[in-house]
């Protein structure tokens, strides 16, 4: 057999590498986790890199899955080699096309990542739901269990899907599979070409749709024949397994790999047997091994081919022995007489004993496992195990949860740990922007190259997208890595930050003995007494190694600026000991070389200088024989949280999660708004600090600021008795609060430390500029001072809604932010347009939330920021998917539309019972003002008082719709990648409606969430993922598009160049009556550039014409006026200049100056042309190009 | 016309080039600047902090990465992209390839540390030479003269150990000693020196309370002070001298080379008027030194300068006494 070369990767790379190579055409769409597959096949083949044909691939990407599986059905029909990857929602969008590529019998492969469907919950993490919900297309359904096997059964699909003509979903667990790093061996392109069959090839094409010899495919049958049509292609899935069994054995022929339709694991004479797919199999496969060697007479049969489902061969490949059979489904099928897998062996063993193959039914009990991931592990595989030792075995069970509730559960036993001390287990704590999960990326790399050791690597991300916690799970040592469940008693725990120690267990995972690094501003001599109290016992407890380091002043200290990743990973192989410490470093330093080496020399010598110093520095504490810390770690939330929050978000936020029971849980995913709030993070190191004398209280920095962590009240001085010693205050300088005091408060825990504030503060110290009236200073110092002020800031009276005369920048930010402390980016552009519109409207607000950014930072538990007010008003919030939320929002708006109608009729029809003012009062109410809403909730409130009690069904149906009578309003929130592409469909439907909608697009300009993507609204020039090189057409005017139709009312704002024309916006968004639609322009991580830039860039886009600002009001029009107003002046600078400060742009340079060059000109071209455009639709004389002079750089 | 002269060991057709500047980011204009007869190509400046800054933005590039369960990354890959100093180096080998003349790489740095292996990887691209611009502005208070200038000595002594390729030194006029330091710059082996550079001043945005930066053109003006300190340099050192700013015409390049320039630099004046202006200055040159009888332009090369011209007073101090006491009240 010739020599294979092992590389390092994870499972989405394992599956693209192959699919790539063996597919003439891509069609793609971002969606977690499978987005990976997508952008490496499009980096691949934007590198040049061929097929095993010798051709690039061409990769597309497509608006929507929907999108996506049709340009594959076309591309498959046309004779193309075709391919995609996709999950969840995505593959559920594809299932029509999937319906046609099967009846059509077309040779295809689809590699999905699989995950959750979203039900009462979206959850990004792997079931096998979606690709349940494929089982009645027709497609061949294979199942792959691990990195090496994602890679395999990619092939063997490919090749399977060529000789059965059936279309193939190869499949594996999204994130458990698609996600770990392993060591495995790569199919070379000689080995693919051995598998794929040229003429099977040569056949799909001859079958191609071409006018040179043309026949017709998709027509329209009838009652006469279809049904018998339908049943033609039956030879070919009777035929299919025998097919995929024969590939599998030239497989094993090729690699020394072997596989079968059935994988059976275990005793040849077992009596209980556990049936499963995908990456359980392989925990499954463990610990069978483990009963094995301890004279249990146990199996289990892995499921490779699930479809077409032999039955036959299924049987056959059961010990005849046994007796009992748990059949285990990650997935979850309500209402079913048992999850899939589960039926299709029952009725598997029905037949065979029906017709006589078997002589006794053995003993099925099916249950459900790994629901979004949720952990399997051995413990679970032992539990059902030890569930056949009872009389009567529990059927549909579930393992790994406790359900309290309907008592499914079965139990087990948490201490259960069969990996063998040979494996090297290492558990680390660490921040996203700390570099750990990179270092321990590279860390398992190197490991997997320089030893013989099988390798492993996987990673926990919390949910924030700002100061996320990452863990990192790795696993080393001899043998196959069958543990595809996260460490549990690891020989390593690594703590990369210190203030870790107030929020979790990390020693919890530390199996006794272990060591345990921490980076900590204390030295040895120090540390011990730094400790909370229960650390200190574990540590005693399980004998526990300490070691520290100050990563963070040797980081400085060596010009690293904060990234402590190098430094940290050589301290893991000084302890570790999986390598000799002079050859880790050695190849610690290749790395460092590979990653930086063309970025050249300084970098290289402060990161070589920093490893080299680090083993000096890397100390062992010596521990004192007891525990002497005085102070314990601090309770998760604050002792007055609500009860729910307390039970339920606290033991998520602590990490335990995962023992909550079934009963702690809603039933309907309901979840209770203003959790954000007790989750005190601390993660900037620096706060905004205001200096009263200096402000101009303009309140700017309230409006920017995207977690709503700096406010400003307006209140009676004699509030300020009770005020804490520190709390600042000045003299309110307006007429209409004469006499009022005026406080800016930062929420110093909440606080993300981004500096969009203090950027955009216009109020400068006149003797000393730099200094503005608020300036950031380190949060520890002012800690506990600034809770205190906080605290008695909230407890401030509100203002009143309906003083302010005008609602401006200034005004609006006196109202209480309902959207707040949510885990978007620090300085991210999305929410502080969130958060105005929810000052604004929120207390009548119902949002429908695309996918996305806005629903993971708006919906992502633990914690959620929709907050309600004191009334207990606030937005209702929801998302549904992703496509739909145009549609989702339009839903909302009719049905509450049809409350009110119904609330006006049933007042209408009771009128002569109730007082005539109040009944003409509620009818007549002119809503359109906040004083005018304040009137009308007073007259429901009287009205409610009224009915309470009448038992006539239209009193109490109307005592039940009264509060409709008060307006409400429809928000349809979402990204440009809804916008734009997936929903666009939907959006443009809704505008067409005339409906009363207000439609906010956050506008990044890519698809943020899933990485970067471009979208349609990716402007010319910029590079993103699938724009690699720069995209070359322009922006999609969705603006125009809109105000195509005359009724819209349309803004495109921008709140950091101009923030009073989009308060105005929002304002005249919300008095339209019929539909309207808001793009705001969204500064984001993925433009790279420094946030705390945002509004400066925002600027910039707005006087280089790139993004102009404007408002499109359909009611000027019936008043005479232009209907268009062009709030932006002409260009004053070149596009060239906004472009430069983005690394979007830059990179586009990067890969060639002339193609840049290129795209800059084009980029101008576009904008003067668009602008121009704006200037006739203003009514104005368009100006000519920006006669702006290109400033020559100094001459140099 | 013998116009040829020598510069940094090159012999060139005449001594009118192009000064440092982004004009020769176009490889057309590259190419227009050589069908204008220029001498040779210099290029715009790699800077020491450009070299730093997106070696560390690249470092730090990194941080929001590996950070969110969906999304590893938001950018495509960066590995695929070369950084700006790299395509300064790809940039001068698509002019190499592109023109016949001489290619002059300028990099702009203060300090003698790592971003000096730019020097090398310069050579290595193709260069035929090196500007090595000290662009530096003196702002630290406890900084004195002779650390500046000890420094600047370093550097060029570094550059100079690691490439074989000519180095010329350009400089401020900012020194209390120039001639001295000219001297001490010539003897750790500065093969030339181009006079000098021009600092851009930021202005005041009252408004705003901001500094502005600012651009201004140079004007036949300024060359009065460069006339004077390569008057003051020339016969006296081993280096070429190269003039630039403030040429903008023939009287201005001829005044120059009289002044002992072996190189005349323009930006300004190509920038205003295009690179054929190059053509225009190189013919009026010819024209009048025909009608003035000169055979070679080696024939005025530094015949007004200090040493040469006999009127040693004229540039020094006592110019200055004369020169102010005969101005008078208009």
């Amino acid at each position: 057999m010739p020599q294979t070369r092992k590389v390092t990767l994870d499972g989405n790379e394992a599956a693209a590498s192959v699919a790539h190579r063996l597919s003439e055409v891509i069609a793609i769409y971002p969606i977690t986790p499978s987005s990976t597959m997508g952008e490496l096949a499009d980096e691949w083949s934007s590198q040049g890199r061929t097929n095993i044909w010798g051709s690039v691939p061409r990769v597309v990407e497509m608006q929507s899955e929907a999108g996506a599986a049709g340009a594959v059905h076309g591309a498959l029909q046309a004779g193309a080699l075709s391919t995609t990857f996709t999950a969840s929602q995505g593959l559920l969008l594809m299932i029509p096309n999937l319906y046609k590529i099967a009846g059509e019998l077309t040779p295809f492969c689809l590699h999905v990542a699989a995950r959750t469907v979203a039900t009462h919950a979206l959850s990004i993490f792997g079931d096998h739901s979606d690709v349940m919900a494929c089982r009645q297309t027709g497609l061949a359904l294979m199942a792959s269990g691990s990195v090496q096997e994602a890679h395999d059964f990619a092939a063997i699909a490919h090749a399977a899907t060529l000789a059965t003509r059936i279309p193939f979903l190869h499949f594996f667990d999204g994130f458990r599979t698609s996600h770990e790093i392993g060591k495995i061996a790569e199919l070379s392109d000689d080995d693919l070409r051995v598998l794929i069959d040229d003429e099977q090839v040569a056949a799909h094409r001859e079958r191609a749709l071409t006018p040179d010899r043309p026949v017709l495919r998709g027509t329209a049958q009838n009652p006469d024949v279809f049904f018998q049509a339908r049943e033609a292609c039956n030879p070919f899935y009777l035929a299919a397994p025998g097919i995929v069994a024969e590939i599998l054995r030239r497989f094993e022929k090729l690699t020394g790999r072997a596989y079968s339709l059935f994988d059976y694991v275990g005793h040849p004479q077992a009596e209980r047997v556990v049936v499963l797919m995908g990456s359980g199999a392989e925990v499954a496969h463990e610990t069978v091994n483990w009963l094995l060697a301890r004279g249990e007479k146990v199996g289990l049969l892995k499921v490779r081919l699930y479809r077409p489902f032999d039955a036959e061969a299924f049987v056959a490949a059961l010990p005849p022995s046994a007796r009992a059979i748990a059949v285990l489904d990650r997935t979850k099928e309500p209402g079913a007489a048992g999850e899939p897998l589960y039926q299709d062996v029952v009725t598997a063993l029905a037949e065979a004993m029906a017709e006589g193959r078997i002589e006794a039914l053995p003993r099925v009990v099916g249950g459900r496992y790994g629901l979004s991931s949720k952990e399997f592990d051995p413990s679970m595989v032992q539990a059902v195990f030890r569930e056949f030792t009872h009389a009567r075995p529990r059927n549909h069970f579930t393992v790994g949860i406790v359900d309290d509730v309907t008592g499914t559960s079965l139990p087990a036993e948490p201490d259960f740990d069969i990996e063998p001390d040979a494996m090297v287990r290492a558990v680390f704590y660490g921040l996203g922007s700390d570099g750990t999960v990179g270092a321990n990326k590279n860390t398992i790399k190197i490991i997997g190259e320089e030893t013989e050791h099988q390798a492993q690597g996987y990673f926990v991300y919390d949910s924030k997208k700002s100061g996320a916690v990452t863990i990192s799970h790795l696993r080393f040592g001899p043998g196959p890595i069958r543990s595809s469940y996260l460490v549990r008693k690891a020989s390593f725990v690594a703590c990369h930050q210190f203030e870790f120690f107030n929020r979790y267990d990390m020693l919890e995972a530390a199996r006794p003995g272990a060591d345990f690094l921490v980076n900590a501003p204390y030295g040895p001599g120090e540390i011990w007494d730094r400790l909370p109290r229960e650390v200190q016992e574990e540590i005693l407890a399980k004998g526990i190694r300490l070691h520290v380091i100050d990563a963070y002043r040797l980081s400085r200290e060596t010009g690293m600026k904060g990234r402590i990743n190098t430094i940290m990973q050589t301290c893991f192989f000084a302890i570790a000991g999986v390598l000799p410490v002079e050859t880790a470093i050695a190849k610690i330093k290749e790395a460092i070389e590979e990653t930086y080496g063309k970025k050249g020399g300084e970098v290289l010598r402060r990161n070589f200088e920093a490893v080299d110093r680090t083993l000096a520095e890397l100390k062992t504490v010596p521990l004192p024989a007891s525990v002497s810390s005085r102070f314990a770690r601090p309770p998760i939330v604050a002792a007055e949280a609500p009860d729910f929050v307390q039970r339920v978000t606290a033991v998520m936020l602590a990490n335990h999660g995962d023992r909550l029971p079934v009963s702690a849980f809603p039933v309907d995913g309901t979840w209770p708004v203003g959790t954000s709030r007790w989750e005190k993070r601390n993660i900037a190191a620096e706060i905004p600090v205001w200096e009263e004398p200096l402000c101009i209280q303009c309140n700017k920095c309230a409006l920017v600021c995207p977690h709503a962590a700096i406010r400003v009240k307006v209140y009676e001085p004699s509030h300020l008795s009770a005020a804490p010693p520190t709390f600042k205050s000045s003299d309110f300088r307006a007429a209409d609060y004469a006499g009022h005091k005026y406080t800016v408060q930062v929420a110093p825990e909440d606080c993300t430390g981004c500096t969009l504030c203090v950027q955009f503060c216009p109020a400068k110290d006149k003797s000393n500029p730099k200094h503005k009236a608020i300036n950031m200073a380190p949060q520890a110092p002012l800690r506990e001072a600034e809770r205190e002020n906080y605290s008695f800031f909230l407890d401030l009276p509100e203002p009143d809604r309906t003083k302010p005369r005008v609602l401006d920048v200034k005004s609006t930010q006196f109202f209480q932010p309902l959207f707040e402390y949510s885990g978007a980016c620090a300085g991210c552009g999305e929410t502080p347009y969130i958060k105005l519109l929810t000052q604004l409207f929120g207390d009548r607000a119902l949002i429908a939330n695309a996918t996305g950014c806005s629903s993971i930072y708006g919906g992502n538990l633990p914690t959620t920021p929709y907050a309600a007010n004191r009334e207990g008003r606030g937005p209702a919030w929801s998302n549904s998917l992703f496509e739909d939320n145009a549609e989702f929002g339009l839903g909302m708006r009719l049905a509450v539309d049809s409350h009110r109608d119904a609330a006006r009729d049933l007042l209408a029809r009771l009128a002569s019972g109730l007082p005539a003012e109040l009944v003409d009062g509620l009818l007549a109410a002119d809503q359109s003002h906040e004083t005018g809403i304040a009137a009308q909730r007073a007259r429901v409130l009287d009205l409610k008082k009224l009915l309470e009690g009448r038992p006539d069904a239209d009193a109490r149906r109307l005592l039940l719709a009264a509060d409709y009578l008060v307006r409400k309003n429809v928000w349809i929130v979402g990204g440009d990648g809804w916008a734009y592409d997936i929903g666009f469909g939907g959006l443009d439907h809704v505008l067409a409606s005339g409906r009363d909608v207000n439609i906010l697009v956050l506008d990044t300009e890519v698809y943020s969430n899933t990485g970067g993507q471009q979208s349609k609204a990716t402007p010319l020039g910029a590079a993103a993922k699938f724009a690699a090189a720069g995209k070359e057409t322009g922006k999609k005017d969705l603006g125009l598009i809109a105000m195509s139709y005359g009724h819209v009312y349309v803004a495109r704002i921008a709140f950091g160049a101009k923030d009073h024309q989009t308060v105005k916006a929002f304002l005249e968004a919300e008095a339209h009556p019929g539909p309207s639609l808001i793009i705001a322009y969204s500064h984001c991580i993925a433009h790279g550039y420094d946030m705390a830039m945002g509004c400066e860039q925002q600027k910039l886009a707005v006087d280089s014409g790139v993004w102009p600002l404007y408002r499109f009001d359909p009611r000027r029009a019936e008043e005479g006026q232009a209907p268009f107003q062009l709030d932006s002046a002409p260009p004053k600078i070149r596009v060239e200049q906004f472009m430069k400060n983005e690394n979007r742009f830059r990179m586009v340079e990067r890969l060639g100056k002339d193609r840049a060059r290129q795209l800059t000109v084009a980029a101008q071209r576009e904008t003067d042309r668009r602008f121009r455009q704006y200037q006739q639709l203003a009514g104005m004389t368009p100006a000519p190009p920006p006669a702006v002079e290109t400033a020559p750089e100094p001459k140099a | 016309m013998d116009l040829t002269t020598t510069y940094l060991g090159l012999e060139l057709p005449h001594p009118l080039m192009p000064g440092a500047s982004p004009l020769v980011d176009d490889l057309g204009m590259v190419r227009r600047l050589e069908d204008a007869g220029s001498a040779a190509i210099v290029m715009h400046s790699l800077f020491e902090e450009q070299i730093l800054v997106e070696q560390h933005e690249a470092f730090l590039f990194e941080s929001n990465a590996q950070s969110h369960s969906e999304a590893a990354t938001y950018l495509p890959d960066p590995g695929i992209f070369a950084l700006g100093p790299d395509e300064y180096l790809e940039q001068i080998q698509r002019i190499r390839s592109a023109v016949a003349v001489p290619v002059i790489a300028s990099l702009n740095g203060t300090t003698p540390h790592s971003w000096i292996e730019y020097a090398r990887l310069i050579e290595q691209a193709g260069a035929h030479a090196l500007e090595l611009n000290v662009y530096y502005l003196a702002t630290e208070i406890l900084e004195t003269g002779e650390d500046v200038e000890r420094r600047t000595l370093e550097t060029v002594e570094a550059v100079k150990g690691s490439v074989s390729i000519p180095v010329a030194v350009k400089l401020s006029p900012f020194f209390s000693s120039f001639a001295n330091f000219a001297r001490r710059l010539d003897q750790v082996g500065a093969d030339g020196l181009v006079i000098f550079n021009r600092f851009y001043q930021p202005d005041i945005d009252v408004e705003a309370l901001d500094v502005m930066p600012t651009l201004r053109f140079s004007t036949s003006a300024e060359l009065l002070l460069r006339l004077r300190w390569l008057a003051i340099l020339s016969g006296r050192i081993d280096a070429s001298l190269a003039v630039t700013g403030g040429v903008h015409t023939a009287m201005d390049a001829i005044k120059a080379v009289m002044a002992g320039a072996h190189a005349v630099q323009m930006v300004c004046a190509l920038l205003k008027r295009g690179p054929q202006h190059l053509t225009t200055v190189r013919e009026e040159m010819e024209a009048w030194m025909e009608e003035h009888g000169y055979e070679s332009l080696r024939q005025m090369q530094g015949s007004m300068s200090l040493v040469k011209s006999g009127n040693a007073s004229a540039l020094e101090r006592a110019n200055y006494m004369r020169v102010l006491q005969s101005w008078r009240m208009p």
